[in-house]
């Protein structure tokens, strides 16, 4: 051998630089990658950020650790693109903070759920699955008619605008009547689907009369997966 | 320093002959399985390197994507299926009865997407439950026939983001205020003596007038329904919401208006065909 293993430990500068050496070589396999991050998002029509009220659902989604059962990721397989649609992109999920990705399931996955059900169906089985579905073993949520505490959405839409995620002036500035219109049957729902095209607007609750934290949930559920039109797409004019 | 190898007098395994500060150290053989396992696993590791796209820029020699493995077999599933797929696409309904294979073939690839699609609202087996309608029984509220199921399906119920989609909206006779608590007691009496459950006969007469004055034009004189309108039968005692006083005044009080998804886009025209197929064939189909 050219370096002895004896020769290594008893010189210790020969041994920090070898080591450095070893370590430039994991760190490099490891972070190479994260700098072509970029190009693995393919340029998709459609894609947009939340609007304030599926960001609100958005957390409680995150609050109630849905995750811990549910996917939004419908794996390149053909039995997962048979059962829940098209598989997922991750321009779908560039504006997730923090993304919702997985391949553990207790539930179904929901990364297409936007439109499969009704609102009053939502509702109904957030306050008792079994009530629908008699062999669930998803918990009840009947709490979640209490009413929605997110006076803060203008901070949040900032906070997510300084990591990256493109809210304009206009959408910032409007977080609080977009938070409402939505789940008002009689908002402004032209200026919301302005900013927010496919929005799903209308009372989600059955309780036009107020915003609970069901409505932010619904909200957000029911565009699970909706924004991108895969109807003429196929894997070549996915381009990454 | 020194690289005296010897034995080790309790072990009987040899040193490394490396001496620190008198603490020696045993040189103790790997097992040959670990190192077998760990060598397959370095030139496995290699070989995946070369062949699959492990870093920026290099696909690998077999060009592998997971996406381009998907689109191939769900081609060769497709191509599969395609003699049946393409026959069932264009055969009539009464094509289809005439060959049980196709039959056979649609009911399968019905319950399959039914399963998926349609049990979380119409139960497992399609009995329904409150608010979402039994499809065993021949009481459809659209039209029963495959072509209004169809029809159902691919536009959804009161589905807003579908132009086509069914509406028919009861008015809503309390909230509105088109009627008073009394005339919507009477008139729940006498939509329940119509299938014989009433059990306030006066009631239920002073109900008539208000019944043929407000429902009749969609409900029909005796209550038989409307399905073009999508307005139920009233005299058959099925009920989607509950048959007692208490759901019925709260129907015509607040008018339920309940909501099917439209499948159109989510669902192929065969898939769809299929699943018109299947719900027809559990019993009630027109």
């Amino acid at each position: 051998m050219f370096i002895k293993h004896s020769t290594i430990e008893t010189k210790p500068l020969l041994l920090l630089v070898l080591i450095i050496i070893t370590i430039s070589i994991g760190g490099l396999v490891e972070i190479v990658p994260l700098y072509t991050v970029e190009t693995t998002i393919e340029r998709v029509e459609g894609v947009r950020p939340y609007t304030p009220l599926e960001q609100a659902g958005r957390n409680i989604y995150v609050r109630e650790g849905c995750y811990l059962c549910h996917s939004q990721m419908i794996r390149p397989f053909r039995d997962e693109v048979e059962r829940y649609g098209h598989y997922s992109l991750a321009a779908e999920s560039m504006y997730d903070h923090p993304f919702q990705w997985g391949s553990k399931r207790t539930g179904p996955d929901l990364a297409r759920v936007g439109g499969k059900y009704s609102n009053d169906w939502h509702v109904a089985h957030m306050i008792n699955p079994r009530a629908l579905v008699p062999e669930s073993i998803m918990p009840g949520y009947p709490f979640l008619m209490r009413e929605l505490a997110a006076d803060d959405m203008r901070a949040h839409l900032e906070t997510l605008r300084m990591i990256g995620v493109p809210y304009s002036d206009d959408m910032v500035e409007n977080a609080a009547a977009d938070l409402a219109a939505q789940a008002d049957p009689d908002g402004d729902h032209d200026s919301l689907l302005a900013r927010y095209p496919k929005a799903v607007v209308g009372d989600f609750d059955g309780d036009p009369s107020r915003l609970s934290e069901m409505d932010a949930l619904l909200a957000y559920l029911q565009m699970l997966g909706t924004l991108v039109d895969f109807a003429d797409a196929n894997p070549a004019n996915l381009t990454q | 320093m020194p690289t005296k190898v010897e034995t080790d007098s309790v072990t009987g395994t040899e040193t490394t002959g490396h001496e620190w500060d008198g603490i020696k150290e045993l040189n103790t053989p790997l097992p040959r399985w670990w190192l077998i396992v760990f060598w397959i696993t370095v030139i496995w590791s290699v070989a995946y390197f070369i062949l699959y796209p492990s870093w920026p820029g290099w696909d690998g020699v077999w060009n592998y994507t997971a996406r381009k493995d998907v689109a191939a077999r769900l081609e060769a599933v497709q191509a599969e299926r395609a003699e049946w797929l393409d026959k069932l696409a264009v055969a009539s309904l009464d094509e289809i009865e005439q060959e049980p294979d196709l039959l056979e073939f649609a009911i399968a690839g019905g319950r399959a997407a039914f399963a998926d699609n349609c049990a979380p609202c119409h139960g497992t087996g399609g009995a329904g439950g409150p608010g979402y309608p039994n499809l065993l029984d021949d009481d459809w509220l659209w039209g029963g026939t495959v072509e209004a199921i169809g029809t159902t399906l691919r536009h959804g119920i009161r589905w807003a983001q579908d132009e086509e989609t069914r509406i028919s909206d009861m008015p809503r006779f309390g909230v509105d205020e088109l009627l008073t608590a009394d005339q919507i007691g009477d008139v729940a009496e006498y939509v329940l003596s119509l299938s014989h459950g009433a059990t306030d006969r006066t009631a239920a007469d002073r109900g008539q007038t208000i019944y043929a004055e407000n429902c009749a034009v969609c409900h029909g004189p005796n209550g038989g329904g409307n399905a073009e309108l999508g307005a139920p039968q009233l005299n058959d005692a099925i009920w989607l919401y509950g048959g007692g006083k208490e759901n019925l005044v709260t129907t015509i009080s607040r008018s339920r208006r309940g909501v099917m998804p439209a499948w159109g886009g989510r669902l192929d025209p065969v898939t769809i065909k299929q699943l018109a197929i299947y719900v027809h064939s559990l019993g009630g189909g027109e």
